[in-house]
């Protein structure tokens, strides 16, 4: 791998920019790996690499069916933030969050990751009251958190309507100054290009479309490119959980929804945090490039359309013009959807199955951009060592039977 | 100056001169006139800089597809940023400036990022600014403070935004020869047609057009079609209407722009109207879009469009230039060539193609017009405006390289690369797109939904093919609606016979397209051919890593313009075909839309419906602060003169102890259900056994989630052998509801079961306090109130003060207390009367805060806030409720192992150890304050209060095994860092006998 | 937004209507003879097809029945909806 820098920019200016080597190989895929990971989003990309670098293992192949980060990776809105309630939740989003904030040396792409603050508006005693009780249970965890009073969030967020004759004003609100945004192409294509470096295979237009067992173990699968045998299999698909899942005979704790975004046209800056409100259902943050990044609700009925109603806009803008009333002029400029898997306690999965070799992360709702590194991190380590790491112990699939949810619905009612 | 206005011609008001100013200087124009063409006939050159290398920028187009001419329009909370100069129509003192270039857009600092574009290469922002790690926050400041375009108004919005639901049989998206031919033959039979066009006016192509439509003019035709469509009343006509969003079934949203065209304060109304329709059958005709081409320094002000070109002289009689190129590769852009001969500019063609062009050509040539067959613009001079081109002779062969032979000095350049079908609504459609390899462009695949593309959208350019496109896309969308066509005649319009169109991507140039001058491909992203060429060497080949990588096409325009240009140049450097490269989905807007228009009337006080008790105004009246609780607003507490919070609420809670109080609790959720089997139903949904229960009597019940967790709680009373009247929590009145139909419906349909919901009917008054037996007895009630006759816990029908009601004898304070159900109606009168009658045994009215504190004292839990979806009936002692007759919904899940925990959260009481401190709600709850982070956590505090009667605070909490931990001393773990330390207890902290309730 | 059809009322819009998820989960009749893992199946798993689907809607802001309808969940297309 030629490593990025200033210099390697100037020097590469002066060949007129034709000696750049690509950022990961397009391999055709072997017969045969230690590990396959099905899906090549930000999560799969990361389980490689840090399979790789983290445990040895290099044999390692990605099988992305489209191209890689093509899924929610470059669909959300790029919030990143450690402030959950729950300790299971909150430990695991921490350690993502501090292998984000080495990310861009560590990968040697910039990812751009801005720690800008995310404030969690709260608009009501009961708000404040669970306000109060995360950033109390941040605080023990070891993870930046306070409570910030209108005032504060005033001068912080100027635009932001802090009057008390908003149809529901302002009280307070929970702010994490490590939390932020990244740039969410980026972060896929940083973690390809670094797992490519240590050996991993990268395979885009390579569908899986079996899952090959024998006896109650994963001994490979069929894809669109052949067979490839493999005695690990970890499936990290984002939407389509269930239907990798089917392959294996399981069924899952989860449906697929379709969740929106969209974007403003660009702007010059008038938003320098993020800021998101459960009360109101809306979140918000401005990009580099001056676009404001909004992500609306998730649409009721189960979709794999990439897709939603326009409704579920049309409250989102609702929602966001009555916390920044002179927002009402901008326009926005695309909107999108992603498929979302959502679990009933709102908790990500990242566990072993029934079968032998198989593994699946999966069920991260609204809530998986900002785990990326660390979810890829706990699930190299799954599958490596074939038991979950402590972190990731408490998110298996055995707590829906046994009845230990990690209920975060009552932190985080809305999106994440 | 010059003034590049034409003398006659063109589609304005002359009689009516107008001035507006753009970047702080004054012009004139005409009505009729854009901001675009008015800064043209003026000679304004310069009206924008590029996002990234602030190259000076100018107007390239006429419409929706302008990627450079992007300006702010008004002032303060007024204006709109981000409009592009094309779409704003001119009115008498209207404020435009540039919405980049600091600190001006003629000379802009930022133009040194162009003396080192090779660094700032597609993706250099990946390479870079990462070391050291804490400085990219410096980096990014300045990255954010150039980037943007407009600036966000200074206030909120003054104008206002409406939605408007539609129906109609047939929609037609844009009103040029297709759509206006569509809606005509639609409206004549009979069907409802919706027809809206983004322009000021119908006419679409026709408007800027010489032909004879029929043997009349292009735009007459237009006029007579348009007046007999507005004649008609099963037709809506929406001009300054723009089809934005294709969704789902027939769904389809359009954007009617009301007012921006006149001065601020020349009209009242909305500022936007949001179209929702559903149509029955949709005809797409929204035109195409001319594609630019790709040539070194093809960005620079005075290259333009050729048919933008000729809209600006033939509609708004402006020539943009004395002395112009028109560079095509197909027959289109000799009319340009025409329509600036015959505006007295000079004018040479030159033409890709060996053979150059059939009718036109040979029309041009009649004309004068000099034509350079088999040659190429392969570099543009100038740098705030053209001066001239550099011609090369060229044989067809893309990969070799052209040598510049020959120099045209010229302020206009006319480019035309064909024509690419606006196919965007089709692709929201869900529909896919095919490539046509005689027209060189995408076409509309077949119709997922019930939709037909008409006209040029669909890959018919010329305008007879339009005309009969519109008019074969109506009749069968009316035989889909099972209606019959009229016979409409077609009028003719000559065709015009053309030569093919030369595939020409990327101009060559006189190096290779590495290191020539660059070559755009998105204007405004300052996209060129080495960026994507970049973009493929770096591995970076599919077109939608491409874009991604590149910004090709995430400019404001959408990639309007450079979209399909930049996929052949991808399809060139990775030897595919165009196809092979795939397209990319169109998403919503079309064109960018307001927030305002999405959001409508629902906003600032209309977000969310606000209700209120019909006691509401007696609570106003008393000055009581209120509590936002969901939908509500309900009395937090009723100060008096002097009092804050604390005072006032320490003084209701001891008058409810010691005498008597009366609260609103009318937000309780009420449901009536009764049938022949609802004590079956309902066995099935509470937890405690109710088939025993007799009528007249009430109990406290529970429902659970099929999880086991506590999702309800409330009093239900047995009215009659087959009545219940069942409470709710506030929160949870609609769900409840909802939820317990779904049960009913879903899964036991073989129950008779009726329920009803009476929360708005009637109105809850709820009188505690050792007195209120007295206060009620007082305002004439009609049944007896003692102990034996109306027992704790029973209903009875009463009058009182004259009303009829319903009278509980239920007590959310542990005080002897009554509930009095009144129809809402009458709610404000009994409000009144019962406080009168009160007045001489203390009556005090309580709110919601003392409320919280007098069932605190008593260790009643509220659902939602001392539960939070993950408490079972275990966690909160509730086993005496858990029939263990009976199967109940969520019953099983308490058998689960982790239900079984002895560790699991559980209710108690906390007391502060100093006997002062109230402890924040919230807080969590440690064993050991001074246990290293992660510090483990033992619970939380659910809810704290200072108890005036126990003059001590006191708090619940959720505490691991917290029953077996009674007198145990652990530690609130404050927000400042500090910890405070309480003693485990019963939550029961007042009369633990119960007694008072039962007087 | 989608355009449903409720067996009782006609077309109306999305907006009426409230989403009950999959349909035709049967709750068990005993639960108590059920294993964990037989309960969880029920309580949580779900087949969340790439496809048709069978599903519940309750036209919530009309009639309030619940019915139930098989639509497709990558097109959205309503093949058909009727009474439970």
């Amino acid at each position: 791998m030629k490593k990025y820098s200033a210099l390697s920019l100037v020097r590469n200016a002066l060949g007129h920019n034709r000696h750049w080597q690509p950022a990961w190989r397009k391999p055709a895929p072997k017969q045969e790996y230690d590990v396959v990971v099905v899906g090549g989003g930000g999560h799969g990309l990361a389980t490689a690499y840090y399979l790789a670098k983290e445990h040895g293992i290099r044999n390692v192949a990605v099988l992305e069916k489209g191209w890689v980060g093509g899924g929610n990776t470059g669909r959300n809105t790029t919030i990143v933030r450690s402030n959950y309630l729950w300790t299971e939740a909150s430990l695991l989003y921490e350690k993502s969050m501090q292998l984000w904030e080495g990310l861009s040396q560590e990968l040697n792409y910039n990812v751009m990751f801005s720690q800008r603050g995310v404030y969690n508006l709260g608009h009501n005693l009961q708000d404040m009251r669970d306000i109060e009780r995360r950033v109390s249970a941040n605080r023990l965890n070891g993870i930046d958190a306070e409570v910030v009073g209108p005032a504060e969030i005033s001068k912080a967020i100027p635009l932001l309507d802090t009057s008390a004759s908003a149809r529901y004003p302002v009280l307070g609100a929970s702010l994490q100054r490590r939390a932020g945004v990244a740039r969410h192409d980026a972060v896929a294509w940083g973690f390809a290009r670094a797992a490519d470096a240590l050996g991993v295979d990268i395979i885009e237009q390579c569908e899986v479309t079996g899952i090959r067992r024998n006896g109650g173990r994963v001994v490979g699968v069929e894809t669109t490119r052949g067979n490839v045998v493999a005695n690990k299999v970890a499936v990290v698909v984002a939407g389509h959980a269930s239907v990798l899942a089917e392959m294996a005979g399981m069924r899952l704790p989860i449906e697929s929804h379709p969740l929106q975004a969209f974007v403003s046209e660009p702007l010059k800056p008038a938003l320098d945090t993020v800021v998101m409100s459960g009360a109101v259902h809306g979140y918000i943050s401005q990009s580099d490039k001056g676009e404001l990044v909004i992500g609306a609700g998730i649409d009721a009925y189960n979709g794999y359309g990439q897709r939603g109603s326009f409704q579920t806009i049309e409250h989102t803008m609702e929602a966001i013009v009555a916390l920044f009333p002179s927002f009402s002029r901008v326009r926005m400029l695309r909107q999108w959807g992603g498929i979302v898997d959502v679990c009933p306690d709102a908790c990500p999965i990242i566990s072993k199955t029934p079968v032998d070799g198989l593994y699946f992360n999966c069920g991260w709702g609204t809530g998986g951009f900002k785990a990326t590194p660390g979810s890829g991190w706990a699930f190299a380590h799954t599958i490596a060592r074939d038991q979950p790491h402590e972190l990731n112990a408490p998110f298996s699939l055995q707590r829906f039977v046994s009845g230990a949810l990690i209920d975060e619905h009552g932190a985080a009612a809305v999106a994440h | 100056m010059s003034s590049n206005r034409l003398s006659s011609g063109g589609r304005l008001q002359r009689s009516q001169p107008i001035r507006f100013s753009f970047n702080g200087k004054t012009y004139g124009a005409f009505a009729g006139d854009t901001l675009a063409s008015g800064l043209l006939a003026n000679g304004v050159a310069v009206v924008g800089r590029s996002f990234k290398l602030r190259r000076p920028r100018g107007i390239v187009g006429a419409g929706a597809e302008e990627p450079n001419a992007i300006v702010q329009v008004g002032r303060g909370a007024a204006a709109i940023p981000n409009l592009r100069a094309t779409q704003v129509e001119l009115y008498d003192g209207l404020v435009a400036r540039s919405s980049k270039g600091w600190p001006s857009v003629n000379f802009d600092i930022g133009a040194v990022n162009g003396a080192v574009s090779r660094v700032l290469a597609a993706g250099f922002y990946y390479k870079t600014f990462m070391w050291p790690q804490r400085l990219w926050h410096y980096y990014e400041r300045g990255i954010r403070a150039s980037a943007g375009f407009g600036t966000v108004p200074d206030g909120p919005d003054p104008n206002y935004y409406v939605h408007r639901n539609a129906h109609c049989d047939i929609l037609v998206a844009g009103g040029g020869p297709a759509g206006l031919m569509a809606a005509l033959v639609a409206a004549r039979s009979g069907a409802r047609v919706i027809l809206a066009d983004e322009q000021c006016e119908f006419g679409g192509s026709l408007l800027a057009s010489r032909e004879l439509v029929g043997d009349v003019a292009a735009p007459y035709w237009v006029g007579e079609v348009v007046a007999e469509l507005s004649r008609m009343e099963n037709v809506t006509l929406l001009k300054r209407s723009t089809v934005f969003g294709y969704y789902d079934h027939n769904f389809v949203a359009i954007a009617e722009r009301c007012t921006d065209h006149l001065a601020p304060g020349e009209s009242g109304g909305p500022r936007e109207r949001l179209w929702r329709v559903r149509a029955r059958q949709v005809i797409l005709a929204q035109g195409a879009i001319e594609r630019p081409l790709v040539f070194c320094n093809n960005d620079r002000p005075g290259v333009m469009t050729a048919s933008a070109v000729s809209t600006y002289i033939n509609r708004y009689a402006v020539c943009p230039g004395d002395s112009a190129v028109v560079f095509t590769n197909n027959d289109s852009a000799y009319q340009a060539a025409l329509d600036l001969n015959r505006a007295g500019a000079r004018v040479v063609v030159i033409d890709s193609r060996a053979e150059g062009a059939a009718a036109l050509g040979a029309a041009a040539r009649e004309a004068g017009i000099p034509i350079l067959q088999g040659h190429v613009v392969c570099n543009v001079s100038g740098r705030r405006n053209v001066t001239g081109v550099r011609v090369a002779l060229w044989n067809g062969d893309i990969s070799e390289r052209v040598h510049p032979g020959i120099n045209i000095d010229c302020d206009l350049v006319a480019m035309s690369g064909g024509w690419s079908p606006a196919v965007h609504l089709h692709s929201q459609s869900g529909g896919s797109n095919h490539w046509n390899a005689d027209k060189q462009c995408f076409v509309p695949g077949d119709a997922v939904q019930a939709a037909s593309v008409a006209g040029a959208a669909a890959g018919d350019f010329t305008s007879r093919a339009c005309l009969q496109g519109g008019h074969d896309a109506a009749a069968a969308a009316l035989a889909a609606c099972g209606m019959a066509a009229k016979a409409v005649a077609v009028p003719e319009v000559d065709d015009v016979d053309e030569h093919a169109l030369q595939p020409l991507w990327r101009v060559p140039a006189a190096k290779d397209p590495d290191r020539c001058p660059k070559q755009f491909v998105d204007f405004q992203n300052d996209t060129s051919v080495a960026d994507i060429r970049l973009a493929v060497r770096e591995g970076y080949r599919n077109v939608e890593h491409v874009k991604r990588y590149t910004a090709l096409g995430f400019g404001t325009d959408q990639g309007k313009l450079g979209n399909i240009n930049g996929m052949a140049v991808l399809a060139e450097c990775l030897g595919e075909d165009i196809p092979a490269v795939g397209t990319t989905t169109f998403r919503p807007a079309y064109t960018p839309v307001t927030f305002g228009l999405g959001a409508g009337e629902n906003t600032g006080e209309l977000l969310d419906p606000l209700r209120k008790t019909a006691i509401h105004a007696c609570h106003e009246l008393a000055g009581a602060p209120m509590e936002v609780v969901g939908q509500w607003h309900r009395p937090w507490f009723f100060p008096q003169p002097g009092e804050d919070l604390h005072a006032a609420v320490e003084r209701e809670c001891l008058a409810v102890r010691n005498r008597v109080g009366m609260m609103d609790a009318s937000t309780l959720g009420k449901i009536d259900a009764r049938g022949p089997d609802v004590v079956a139903f309902l066995e099935r949904i509470y937890t405690h056994d109710i088939g025993k229960m007799q009528v007249g009597r009430c109990a406290y019940g529970i429902m659970l989630g099929e999880d086991g967790m506590l999702m309800d709680d409330g009093v239900m009373a047995r009215i009659g052998e087959q009545q219940f009247y069942l409470t709710t929590t506030t929160g949870g009145a609609a769900h409840v509801l909802a939820w317990l139909e779904s049960w009913l419906q879903t899964e036991w349909p073989e129950l008779e079961v009726y329920l009803t919901s009476l929360t708005d009917q009637y109105s809850t008054i709820a009188v505690a306090g050792p007195k209120s037996r007295e206060v009620l007895q007082s305002l004439d009630c009609t049944v007896d109130l003692d102990r034996e006759s109306f027992a704790f816990m029973s209903v009875r029908e009463a009058e009182l003060a004259g009303m009829p009601v319903q009278l509980f004898r239920v007590s959310f304070s542990g005080e002897l207390a009554f509930e009095v159900n009144v129809d809402s109606r009458y709610a404000a009168d009994m409000w009144r009367a019962i406080a009168a009658a009160g007045e001489p045994f203390g009556m005090t009215p309580y709110g919601t805060e003392a409320m919280h504190v007098l069932r605190a004292e008593k260790g009643f839990v509220i659902v939602g806030q001392d539960t939070d979806g993950s408490v079972t009936p275990l966690d909160l002692r509730m086993n005496w409720l858990l029939s263990k007759q009976k199967d109940f919904l969520g019953k099983r899940s308490l058998a689960r192992p982790d239900c079984l925990r002895p560790d699991r959260k559980q209710l108690v009481g906390l007391l502060s150890v100093d006997g002062r401190t109230v402890i924040p709600e919230g807080t969590q709850l440690v064993d050991d304050p001074e246990a290293p982070v992660p510090v483990p956590m033992c619970g939380h505090v659910t809810s704290s209060y200072y108890s005036a009667c126990l003059q001590q605070p006191i708090a619940l909490a959720l505490v691991a095994a917290g029953r077996q931990r009674h007198d145990e001393r652990i530690y609130a773990a404050l927000a400042d860092g500090s910890a405070v330390a309480v003693t485990i207890t019963s939550p029961v902290f007042y009369d633990a006998e119960g007694e008072r309730q039962h007087v | 937004m989608l355009l449903i059809k409720c067996p009782w009322c006609g077309e109306r819009a999305e907006t009426e209507f409230s989403y009950g998820g999959e349909a035709g989960i049967k709750r068990p009749l005993e639960p108590d003879k059920l294993t964990d893992e037989e309960w969880a199946d029920y309580l949580f798993n779900r087949s969340n097809p790439k496809g048709a689907h069978h599903e519940l809607w309750n036209h919530a802001g009309g009639c309030r029945r619940w019915f139930e309808a098989e639509r497709d969940t990558v097109t959205y297309r309503i093949a058909v909806t009727r009474e439970l």
